[in-house]
């Protein structure tokens, strides 16, 4: 042991004391020639530091697309004001996912949460006779206090928020049936007893474009999370620690307390879903929606929001959705059958997810 | 003159392993304290304790002479012993003042700072660039630049400029030219006399001799768990330094 330490003492004997007495270092393979760069890197840059160009593009590519395709049909007031109300609800399901994927999390859960406030909605204002006003209240409160339950199952028991949000689905459709006994809530009941719940399918009409009024929502929805992820601290935190959790929580942020608010944050969106879901059904059905997790997911990864977390923006989930919607109507307009439809789906998943890829190695 | 930071006996035990025996370390303002210790001498559990993130089974910790307690990073910050992580704690996908401010965020005034709680992105900005350029950092130009797209002396600089802008009473610097190439370790040098300029005290832990005995005031050499001497870097070699870390040589009585 000796031995070896007094071998390491002469060897630093020799050695100068001060980095300064080693005088001038070659520094040539320190530094980077960027003059170098080639165009697709420059690209690579650009796309990196503006995430939301990409479903942009997409989006605009794919309407001309379409319009070529499909012709004239496909560019009616009234098939383009068609495509946004169909994307209403999986929009909304998407702003909400979109933040816990920023967290580096996942929520399989959103579709169940948002049927489940749909009922209690339904349920209390039709059935039971309650004013419909606060029953639309319980159902919000339904959709937070189910959010918060997945947050603090991700954060007091550690698990992954799939497992988690896997688990919880399965609950939240099992409480959804044992509420509603796997009946649906009639649309012309729900007219009668609470006209309320209808209210955001009703459709104001803007020079042949048709809108409801949920469409609007959505866009005010997605306004809304912009200036909170993008203006005050809450949305800082939400991408610090989807970006490093260790980082954040050694920044000074209670990571575990942020990450409930997030999902509580979800849940009070996907319970505006909900009621927003009722006026586009028109009725409350205990198993509608069941693709709702998955297209939400969809939306939010071709939106260009990296599922690894801390990367992507609200906005590019919306563009997102409308693609999902565009290439769905286009698609069924051109005449080609639903499972190109799926087929075409798959591949945008797996482009998205491949050019989110490649994006992020820039930082290597 | 009254040390800032006293380390009283500091003991932790894991199971059977001690890490810290009656540990003792002072720190005196204005003042760069080098610790060394060869691998598993305790001297990152030392750190540890020092900075939150670890609680001593014993001892106590006196800050300008009151005792202190936390059981945090944070609450540690909070008394103002601020910690450059080796991995720098750095969120690469936010913006240089984004990350300067985390978790310190300066609000808007008035309603729609208290009730809306936006951010004062201007202030914060102008407060980022004033702190980066008093340490000689404006090399960085572009202060929304995004923290992934900084070199890694770069981001040190960051997370320096990070931990001296709170009302910062020491600095603790887990080995911050370990990543680092020639050049960039002889900025981050640099920088660790410009916070001593400042009148910020910093503890520096390193294994790179050079470099402590460059900007080391005072060594503290750490062995077996507790502290076996501290040496004036002008009196001694560092193959001294060496040999009293490993136990070669009869360390000096003082």
């Amino acid at each position: 042991m000796n031995k070896i330490s007094d071998d390491i003492s002469k060897d630093l004997k020799d050695q100068p004391k001060f980095s300064s007495d080693i005088g001038e270092v070659d520094q040539e393979h320190h530094t980077f020639d960027i003059g170098e760069q080639s165009n697709l890197k420059k690209i690579q840059h650009f796309l990196h530091g503006n995430p939301t160009i990409v479903p942009v593009i997409i989006l605009v590519l794919s309407v001309i697309g379409f319009g070529f395709l499909a012709g004239g049909k496909f560019f009616s007031a009234f098939n383009l004001s068609l495509i946004v109300q169909q994307v209403t609800i999986v929009g909304i399901l998407a702003a909400a996912q979109t933040l816990i994927i920023l967290t580096a999390g996942i929520d399989l859960s959103v579709a169940a949460m948002m049927v489940l406030a749909s009922v209690f909605m339904g349920k209390l204002s039709v059935e039971m006779g309650i004013p419909t006003l606060p029953a639309i209240v319980v159902g919000l409160v339904s959709g937070v206090a189910t959010g918060a339950f997945n947050g603090l199952l991700v954060t007091r028991l550690k698990l992954p928020p799939f497992i988690v949000t896997l688990g919880t689905w399965n609950i939240f459709f099992a409480l959804v049936i044992f509420f509603t006994g796997s009946q649906s809530i009639r649309s012309s009941d729900i007219e009668i007893q609470a006209p309320l719940l209808h209210f955001w399918g009703e459709r104001i009409n803007l020079g042949g474009f048709v809108f409801t009024y949920g469409a609007f929502l959505m866009i005010g929805i997605f306004i809304f999370l912009w200036f909170l992820l993008n203006k005050t601290a809450w949305g800082r935190h939400v991408y610090a620690i989807g970006d490093d959790k260790e980082a954040a929580e050694l920044s000074g942020i209670r990571t575990d307390r942020m990450l409930v608010s997030i999902y509580a944050v979800a849940g009070l969106v996907i319970a505006i879903g909900a009621w927003v879901s009722i006026g586009r059904v028109g009725s409350v059905s205990p198993t509608s929606f069941y693709e709702g997790n998955l297209d939400s997911i969809t939306a939010v990864v071709i939106g260009g929001t990296s599922l690894f977390g801390g990367r992507g923006t609200i906005i590019g989930s919306l563009f997102g959705a409308l693609i999902v919607g565009v290439f769905s109507s286009g698609l069924s307009i051109a005449g080609l059958d639903v499972l190109w439809q799926r087929f075409a789906l798959g591949c945008l998943i797996i482009i998205a997810v491949g050019i989110d890829q490649w994006i992020r190695k820039v930082s290597n | 003159m009254e040390p800032i930071l006293v380390a009283k006996n500091l003991s932790k035990k894991y199971g059977k392993v001690v890490a810290l025996e009656s540990a003792n370390l002072e720190l005196y303002p204005g003042e760069v304290l080098g610790v060394i210790g060869d691998n598993g001498a305790g001297k990152s559990t030392l750190i540890k304790v020092l900075c939150g993130a670890v609680t001593p089974d014993s001892g106590e910790i006196l800050l300008d002479g009151k005792t202190v307690t936390f059981t945090s990073p944070i609450e540690a910050r909070t008394l103002g012993i601020e910690t450059v992580y080796q991995n720098l704690a750095l969120s690469p996908a936010l913006s240089i003042t984004d990350n300067m401010f985390l978790g310190r965020e300066i609000r808007q005034k008035g309603f729609m700072g208290k009730f809306l709680k936006f951010l004062d992105k201007k202030a914060m900005e102008d407060e980022a660039r004033k702190r980066l350029s008093e340490l000689g950092l404006l090399t960085i130009q572009n202060i929304n630049q995004l923290v992934e797209t900084l070199s890694g002396g770069q981001r040190q600089g960051v997370a320096v400029a990070r931990a001296t802008s709170f009302g910062t009473k020491v600095v603790i610097m887990d080995e911050p030219t370990a990543a680092l190439g020639v050049k960039e370790s002889r900025r981050v040098l640099e920088l660790i006399g410009e916070v001593r300029a400042r009148g910020i005290p910093i503890i520096l832990i390193s294994h790179n001799m050079p470099h402590v005995f460059e900007v080391a005031d005072r060594i503290h050499v750490h062995r077996l768990g507790t502290r076996l001497c501290v040496i004036d870097p002008k009196k001694y070699e560092m193959s001294d330094a060496v040999a009293f870390m490993t136990g070669a040589k009869e360390a000096p009585k003082s």
